[in-house]
């Protein structure tokens, strides 16, 4: 699932910070961090996958501004600062899908602007940007971003395969004649309460492959 | 008055915060280990959705939407700022968080301590800005509606997180399989909440 194409520009370390987040470190299943506006956008793929690239651009890109301004910011104040940088790059990225992608904007609703909000950016910007050089900032971000669309986008293709009977649109549970056999759509994967229970299923099954990650009580 | 109480049980079990929309589920996760702590950050939500809605819905009305500006002068009836939405609601609700925090702390002190850090992390709470949100898309039409909304959203976070850390507290004394323990379970938990919320849906109002 990882996309780096860039790789010489990766050295050992750095390409640390990209890994860790996919995996050890995942910022839904053990940071618990930014479920927020993750789970309702999961009925199809498509929007998930839409929504899984404006985390990682948002969480990159602040990343690295915060990253730069570091020495700069006042302690007191940062909060603000940090929430005016993440609006101002949710902002651009909502026009942009308002431009050219209308119809996903329409489905992704209110969940664009809540990315202002999700928890894994500001933890990010606390926890990393604001102790870090850009450079590894940024692929911090992109790490995060990604590991947080990798659940999104596991999620969203089993409900959309399971629920809908198509995967990105193309359907797929017809073509193979599954229907003729007496296979039924699952109208349940659809319904919110679903999302959840899945990402239940993936931290069970995360943890039970990663014992290390297992909670004490 | 039908009407309110309409949208009011509407937002509270029907478009619940957490179960349809799964706003605010970091703190919801976070901080539902114990009834006490639910509640007393149950009561913080409900108090700043209060106070936060029906202010960025007259800032939304007479500043940003498109011709809102027209009280200034007819140079003003078609500057839309809508675009700078987001930017503005999350500074109106950072500011009232703070001014909230300090009047608490101020006239409670009791209270200020019992909330601790929850007060200044609302802020960055999913279910207040996404009740803000909320309020623009559904266009309420006047404040009364959006407050009421807004409230309900409030009341409704607030059952199902003091709803979970209850069933948390006796979960405590069950056998659950060790990679479930803590978040997983939590997770199938709020699915399970979330299902028996869902038979509200029937409910025509």
């Amino acid at each position: 699932m990882s996309d780096h194409e860039k790789e010489p520009m990766f050295s050992a370390k750095s390409l640390k910070f990209f890994t860790a987040p996919l995996a050890d470190n995942n910022p839904i299943t053990v940071q618990v961090l930014g479920i927020c506006s993750a789970l309702a956008v999961t009925v199809k793929l498509k929007p998930a996958i839409v929504m899984a690239l404006s985390v990682v651009i948002v969480t990159a890109v602040s990343n690295l501004v915060i990253s730069a301004m570091r020495k700069y910011i006042p302690d007191r104040i940062r909060i603000i600062v940090q929430l005016v940088v993440i609006a101002t790059m949710v902002i651009l990225v909502d026009q942009l899908l308002k431009a050219y992608m209308f119809d996903v904007s329409k489905q992704l609703s209110v969940f664009v602007g809540l990315i202002i909000t999700n928890c894994i950016i500001m933890g990010r910007l606390e926890a990393f940007a604001m102790a870090n050089k850009p450079w590894p900032s940024f692929i911090d971000g992109l790490g995060n971003g990604a590991g947080y669309g990798l659940i999104l986008i596991v999620v969203a293709f089993t409900r959309e395969l399971f629920g809908s009977g198509t995967i990105y649109g193309y359907p797929v549970m017809e073509k193979i004649g599954a229907f003729r056999i007496g296979y039924e759509n699952n109208g349940m994967i659809i319904l919110p309460p679903m999302a959840l229970i899945l990402v239940g299923l993936i931290i069970w099954f995360h943890r039970s492959r990663n014992k290390t990650l297992i909670e004490k009580n | 008055m039908e009407h309110y109480l309409n949208i009011f049980i509407k937002s509270i079990f029907i478009d619940n915060m957490i179960f349809a929309f799964f706003l605010g589920m970091c703190s919801y996760l976070a901080v539902s280990k114990t009834v006490k702590t639910a509640m007393g950050l149950g009561i913080a939500v409900i108090f700043v959705i209060l106070i936060t809605v029906p202010i960025n819905f007259l800032v939304e009305k007479y500043i940003l939407s498109k011709g809102a500006l027209v009280w200034l002068g007819e140079g003003f009836s078609d500057v839309d700022l809508s675009f700078l939405t987001f930017m503005v609601f999350i500074a109106v609700i950072a500011a009232i968080v703070q001014l909230v925090e300090m009047i608490v702390e101020k006239f409670s002190p009791s209270l200020y301590n019992s909330l601790g850090i929850f007060l200044p992390l609302i802020a960055v709470n999913c279910a207040i800005l996404g009740a803000a949100l909320f309020m623009q898309e559904r266009e309420y039409e006047n404040v009364l509606e959006a407050t009421v909304f807004g409230v309900g959203s409030g009341v409704g976070w607030m059952l199902a997180i003091v709803g979970l850390a209850a069933i948390r507290e006796k979960m405590r004394y069950s056998n659950v399989p060790a990679p479930l323990r803590g978040l997983g379970i939590t997770f199938i938990l709020t699915g399970l909440m979330a299902i028996a919320f869902m038979g509200f849906m029937g409910i025509k109002l």
